[in-house]
């Protein structure tokens, strides 16, 4: 398992939550509560239409998020 | 019968959930069109009330909260959700009961306010919305379990179907108890030690109620900037506490921020784990079927942009029928109120000043209702979330959030709602930047102003056969008031509002079949507030405006001359220099004086002019578009009105602020007559040189042709 960060996954590519890493707090506090949380499976859906957003699917439901705000979570992708 | 109870005896219930949980649909269903929509004092967040009528005849008053991912108050709708829970709000009363609805198609995620709920040992019960959707999942909930592990009573919901309703108010009916279980969610002992120390110290030297000091340890924990913000509310002994508390943590190598998150969702995995039974764990294929069409790259822009074309052909072509038979009962009224009284200044005043005015502005009830029926079913159905999606990248160019979006798709329908909904904007500035601009977006007011022009002056042509031209050129006002809007947003984020562009966090919910009932209650909702200025503010005008069309009354001379005589003529003609350079007369500056009220003021205003001048044939049938075209200058012997001055008139009310009601709820907004003030600043300034740009350019073009 390589570590990377969530902006790098492919569509239908899935990664372990190693930590959220974003510098301005209230990111940081947004991302967690949404469930993004350490040990958290998360996979890579689709692009928005012109490159960004994202959307990824975490804990059943479906989320979507920046590739900057992406770029702080920390994954494992999984093979 | 029923037991006669004043509204202080009245139960206090709380509904509350996650945003596309179904609480408003739940809502709906409990306290059926008993509803009330105010605000609470001080902030401006929707406050929504209903009331619950029990079997046995009884009632209890059940609160709407805002829809919260958390309790953590990043938002002011958030911070108004706390406040009333926590007992915080001085005007709302703590809840006896708190109704969470929770998806239970998406019970992971939905668990973390419950579990921020509970904490705060309000009685509550859970209704476990969406149950059908979970087992379509393939998800089988023990509600039993769910109920033991929680400690609350849990009833499964289908609020769309109205599959539960019955049991669930029975639940709510009978008296319930706080959750007898102490907090189930654990912390690391060292955080745990800190968090009941300060906990503590709150107690006792603020005096806080136990849940209250839980809280407000946590959030004094979490974040430095918290600590920041509340510094004059605490003791400066408890606030070192906290510092020293922050450098402890650290050394430990504990992540402050997450520490309580994580813990929050260990336990929620524990209570899943137990009461959940899961086959398969994907969301709704069909979802993602239309998602794969809806969000693709070409046909994603495809279908959005032929959305809204469609919703702004179908609000001119589908709405003429109802319209027509509106016109027909208007004209029977009248020609009833002729047979009836004699003639004079009385039955003048009520035929043209107050039916004609206010019954101009009524007969656009029917495009209104179609608007707010497409934008109901745009939110209902779960697209809307999707349109954040797909625009997002083009909001942050101008650098502001796909949320930004909402309030402004909103500000087609008011901008009232639209600067309402920036209340979900947490960045100050950005916030700011979407209110200054959402009024440039073209709102359901400006319609009867665009309907009537473009009825008068726009041929019917057909272009490439399927469109016509009245059609295109309503989009057309749409899209200049949407690019304006987002040209200031980014010139404003450049300049005076200079800050980093937000962060983009959103949900996209499953698509669901939308419920008639909610669309058509908020259409008739917002519809009801038309109508009521439309009977207000407007009938006052159309008098006032009546009155000075008519008077000082001169017995002399063709209507045309009387009216260039009366008072409003002669206002008319003072400020006719200013707007001369935008090809208006003073005619126009009539409408203009009249509409800086309400813009579709200056429909009414048309009308009362134009009766006016032809009080003598009154059994003339032709409508207000057949005298507007036809009105001649008397001075230059040209017509008042030309398509270039209805294309110029039409520009101009895109761009300026006239609506009294947006500068008195950003004065609410923002505290202060600072920003509604130079928002009427900018954007009159604004107005008045676009629209002397297209008339010069008009000019020189048909010139250019001759």
């Amino acid at each position: 398992m390589a570590r990377t960060t969530l902006n790098k996954l492919l569509p239908g590519e899935h990664g372990t939550i190693e930590k959220v890493d974003a510098t301005a707090s209230a990111i940081k506090q947004r991302l967690l509560e949404m469930g993004l949380t350490r040990g958290t499976n998360i996979e890579m859906i689709r692009f928005a239409p012109m490159g960004d957003p994202v959307e990824v699917s975490v804990r059943g439901y479906r989320l979507s998020l920046r590739r900057i705000e992406a770029e702080s979570v920390i994954v494992l992708r999984e093979p | 019968m029923n037991p006669v109870r004043t509204e202080k005896q009245l139960r206090h219930i709380a509904i509350i959930g996650n945003p596309n949980a179904g609480k408003t649909t739940l809502f709906n269903a409990l306290t059926g069109l008993r509803q009330k929509v105010g605000n609470y004092p001080g902030v401006t967040v929707e406050k929504k009330e209903g009331r619950i009528v029990f079997d046995d005849g009884h009632e209890a008053i059940l609160l709407d909260l805002p829809g919260t991912y958390s309790l953590t108050a990043n938002s002011p709708d958030e911070k108004v959700a706390v406040d009333v829970l926590l007992g915080r709000s001085k005007y709302t009363a703590v809840p006896e009961l708190v109704i969470c609805v929770v998806d239970a198609s998406n019970l992971e995620r939905n668990l973390y306010l419950i579990s921020q709920i509970i904490d705060n040992r309000i009685p509550t019960v859970i209704a476990l919305n969406m149950f059908d959707v979970a087992e379509r999942d393939g998800l089988t909930i023990d509600t039993g379990k769910l109920s033991e592990e929680l400690g609350v009573k849990v009833i499964p919901t289908i609020g769309s179907k109205g599959v539960g309703i019955k049991e669930l108010k029975r639940a709510i009916a009978e008296p319930s108890a706080p959750s007898l279980k102490s907090r189930q969610w654990k912390l690391p002992q060292p955080v745990q030690e800190e968090c009941d120390e300060l906990k503590g110290m709150l107690q006792k030297i603020h005096h806080l109620a136990e849940p209250l000091a839980f809280h407000e340890a946590i959030v004094l924990l979490t974040s430095s900037s918290a600590l920041a913000e509340h510094n004059d509310h605490f003791a400066p002994e408890l606030i070192d506490h906290v510092k020293k508390d922050h450098l402890h943590l650290e050394r430990l190598g504990i992540d402050r921020n997450s520490v309580f998150v994580e813990s929050r969702y260990e336990w929620i995995k524990r209570v899943c784990a137990s009461s959940v039974v899961s086959k398969r764990r994907s969301v709704s294929s069909t979802s993602d079927k239309i998602d794969r069409i809806l969000t693709h790259k070409v046909w994603g822009f495809v279908i959005f942009l032929g959305l809204m074309v469609l919703m702004f052909q179908a609000i001119f072509s589908w709405a003429n029928a109802p319209m027509l038979l509106i016109g027909d009962a208007i004209s029977w009224v009248d020609s009833q109120i002729i047979l009836i009284m004699p003639p004079g200044d009385l039955r003048d005043l009520i035929v043209n000043g107050a039916i004609a005015g206010v019954g101009a502005v009524v007969t656009f009830l029917p495009q209104i209702l179609f608007l707010f029926l497409f934008i109901g079913f745009l939110e209902d159905t779960g697209y809307m979330a999707r349109a954040a999606f797909i625009m997002d990248r083009l909001m942050s160019k101008v650098g502001l959030h796909g949320k930004s979006f909402i309030p402004i798709l909103s500000s087609f329908a008011c901008a009232i709602p639209g600067i309402m909904a920036t209340r979900t904007i947490e960045n100050r500035k950005d916030r700011l930047v979407t209110m200054l601009v959402s009024p440039l977006v073209s709102c359901s007011a400006r319609l009867p102003v665009y309907a009537l022009m473009i009825a008068a002056f726009i041929p019917p042509h057909h272009v490439l056969g399927i469109f016509s031209l009245p059609g295109l050129t309503l989009v057309a006002m749409y899209l200049l008031g949407l690019v304006a809007a987002l040209t200031m947003a980014w010139f404003f984020k450049k300049t005076l509002l200079k800050s980093e562009t937000p962060a983009f966090i959103m949900e996209l919910p499953p698509y669901k079949m939308p419920s008639l009932k909610s669309v058509i209650l908020h259409m008739w909702e917002r519809s009801k507030l038309f109508l009521e200025r439309a009977g207000t503010i407007i009938l006052g005008v159309s008098i006032v405006l009546w009155f000075l069309a008519t008077y000082p009354k001169v017995d002399h001379g063709s209507p045309a001359e009387r009216l260039d005589l009366s008072f409003a003529g002669r206002a008319g003609h003072l400020i006719e220099p200013v707007i001369r350079p935008l090809g208006f007369d003073w005619k126009i500056g009539i409408g203009l004086i009249g509409s800086v009220l309400q813009r579709e003021v200056f429909v009414s205003t048309m009308g009362t002019i134009y009766n006016i001048k032809d009080a003598k044939d009154e059994n003339g049938g032709a409508s207000l578009q057949d005298h507007m075209r036809h009105d001649v200058d008397p001075r230059t012997g040209l017509p008042t009105f030309t398509t270039l001055t209805a294309i110029c008139l039409m520009v101009y009310y895109v761009l300026a602020m006239q609506c009294m009601s947006t500068v008195a709820v950003m004065r609410r907004e923002t505290n202060g007559w600072k920003w509604p003030m130079f928002q009427v600043g900018y954007m009159t300034l604004l107005a008045y040189s676009v629209t002397f740009v297209v008339y010069r350019a008009g000019l020189f073009l048909m010139a250019l042709h001759s």
